[in-house]
């Protein structure tokens, strides 16, 4: 009797979830369904099923130079990520390992500056780069993404890194290791998952960000976020190319995403949720 | 056990991450301090000069201000509201037993990892466009006027497309929350005869407090600074319907070039931003010295 119930409750609720997951996913889904559909089809009203053309992809690369802001966007999410784990690795280590007294503080000032508004400098920054060449520039974007999310790289590895039990440490100083053997040797391992998880959601973020990538890039710079805003224009109705172009703008960051749900909770709280 | 030697070398270990922070926080920020003090105009270098407040007098006095102003907190409440209200009920669904979950959560989490571009273009486009969307489709389907989102409610369109791109990650972080909620204590609940509304009431939603702070916190921040969203939609209208605070910075700054008024307008939001971080920094605080 109480299986039977379960069951039918089981059945419910499976029912509820899966429609209100569907209604959530749809516009990603019809982004993909519309992909697949030529343009005269993309207007003709609600169509779940495409022809399957994939001209639109072709004209994507071929009238829009896809290849070339998927390049970097590449470039910019990965670089500039390998630029703050350089820069935080060390603080984050240190901040875990051996705290200060003001360790605590400067954690939080670190992340108060994550809640400055990016309009406020938004014209500073754009006069620093344009007077110092540094406008539609990779490296220029790539530094600034580096400092926009450093603390929150700091943060995560610092409660990644916090989890790494002291005693270890102690045991391989008292068998005499030296403190290089002792990070490469015990610390590293121990903390490669933490960096990598970090890494993976870092770069999540980079690939996002849309407010410094379109008003810093023109065409050299400009990464897939400034592409698709360049589709915002009304010069005609071009669906079936929009919806190419969105599909594979997204789908590579969706499917790291997917991979990296419970670092996200992690990271994006600061640690306060687990 | 920390020597002077450890010491200094966490000091020597920390100083990047704090300069390039420190640089990265004071250069700029003077910089639109002064310029928000100045008459500044790179067209009309002529007119120059140091001129007190006016330029907080006029962004003040610019009508646009204050109705930015007004969108700007419409949109954290609104938005607050539908993800933080809308993520609880998900996450209570997505917690029951059920066929296919792993499949169901990759759906609903979804659209959080959109870029704000693509997500503002597909609803624009596809969704709510009047005459080819969905929407209209659904709306003629059932015989009703298809509803021009963009120009009767440019504010509310903005405000389902962000509360779309935020409702995933409220419902990942609630859901999180309530899976660590021990499952003892639930059936202890049950078994003295609480019903699944107190149960929800005394145990779940306390449990589940911290969680909906953070949510409430992390999005202020970044819901404070919605753009892209406005950008590739609505340009801010019509009129200035659905500007918000940054997207007003921006028209003065990058449009009219009209760089005074725009850096007093950036100090506001910075202030503005600082009422909030001054809460969320307390409530993250707590949770550190756990």
């Amino acid at each position: 009797m109480a299986r039977a119930v379960t069951t039918q409750h089981k059945t419910i609720a499976t029912a509820a979830a899966w429609i209100v997951a569907l209604l959530i996913f749809f516009p990603i889904l019809y982004t993909i369904i519309t992909s697949f559909k030529s343009e005269q089809e993309a207007i003709q009203g609600f169509n779940l099923f495409p022809s399957g053309t994939t001209e639109s992809y072709s004209e994507v690369q071929a009238q829009n130079g896809y290849f070339k802001f998927f390049l970097n966007s590449v470039f910019l999410s990965v670089g500039s990520t390998v630029l703050a784990l350089l820069v935080a690795v060390p603080a984050a280590w240190s901040m875990a390992f051996s705290p200060g007294k003001r360790t605590k503080d400067i954690l939080m000032w670190m992340l108060s500056t994550k809640m400055m508004p990016a309009v406020a400098v938004l014209f500073p920054i754009y006069l620093i780069f344009r007077d110092t060449g540094l406008l539609d520039s990779r490296i220029g974007l790539m530094v600034m993404l580096m400092l926009i999310n450093l603390p929150i790289v700091v943060w995560m590895l610092y409660t990644y890194f916090r989890e790494i039990p002291g005693e270890i440490l102690e045991a391989a100083r008292m068998d005499g290791a030296s403190l290089w053997n002792e990070i490469i040797y015990v610390l590293t391992p121990m903390a490669v998952p933490g960096i990598a998880s970090t890494m993976l959601l870092n770069i999540i973020l980079a690939w996002n960000e849309a407010f410094w990538t379109i008003r810093l890039t023109t065409t050299e710079a400009a990464p897939l976020t400034a592409f698709i805003s360049s589709f915002s224009s009304p010069q005609g109705l071009f669906w079936a190319k929009l919806s190419a172009a969105s599909t594979l703008a997204i789908a590579p960051i969706l499917i790291m995403g997917w991979f990296s749900q419970k670092q996200l909770v992690r990271g994006l709280t600061f640690g306060a949720v687990k | 056990m920390a020597t002077q030697q450890t010491r200094s070398l966490a000091r020597f270990m920390m100083a990047p991450s704090v300069v390039l922070l420190l640089v990265w926080m004071i250069v700029p920020l003077a910089f639109t301090l002064w310029f928000s003090f100045q008459q500044y105009n790179p067209l009309n270098p002529m007119r120059d000069g140091f001129v007190g407040f006016s330029n907080y007098a006029l962004f003040y006095s610019n009508p646009a201000f204050l109705q930015s102003i007004l969108n700007t907190l419409t949109i954290v409440v609104s938005v607050l509201l539908i993800t933080v209200i809308g993520g609880i009920l998900l996450a209570l669904l997505l917690d029951q037993p059920m066929w296919g979950q792993g499949i169901v959560r990759i759906l609903v989490i979804s659209p959080f990892f959109v870029m704000p571009p693509v997500a503002a273009l597909v609803w624009k486009n596809m969704i709510m466009h009047p005459q080819y969307g969905v929407f209209a489709d659904i709306a003629r389907f059932f015989g009703g006027q298809p509803i021009d989102w963009f120009g009767q409610h440019p504010l509310l369109a903005i405000i389902i497309i962000v509360a779309w791109q935020w409702l995933p990650f409220a419902t990942l972080i609630l859901l999180t929350a309530l899976q660590s909620l021990d499952g003892e204590q639930k059936e202890a609940a049950e078994m003295d005869g609480a019903g699944f509304i107190s149960r929800f009431i005394y145990l779940t939603l306390p449990h589940m407090s911290r969680a909906i702070t953070v949510v409430i916190l992390i999005q202020t921040i970044f819901l404070l600074s919605v753009y892209a969203e406005i950008l590739v939609t609505t340009n801010g209208g019509p009129g200035y319907a659905s500007t918000n605070l940054p997207f007003l910075v921006y028209q003065k700054a990058l449009l009219e070039f009209k760089i005074g008024q725009a850096s007093a307008g950036g100090i506001i939001a910075v202030i503005l931003a600082n009422i909030v971080a001054f809460f969320a920094m307390r409530a993250v605080g707590k949770n550190l010295d756990k």
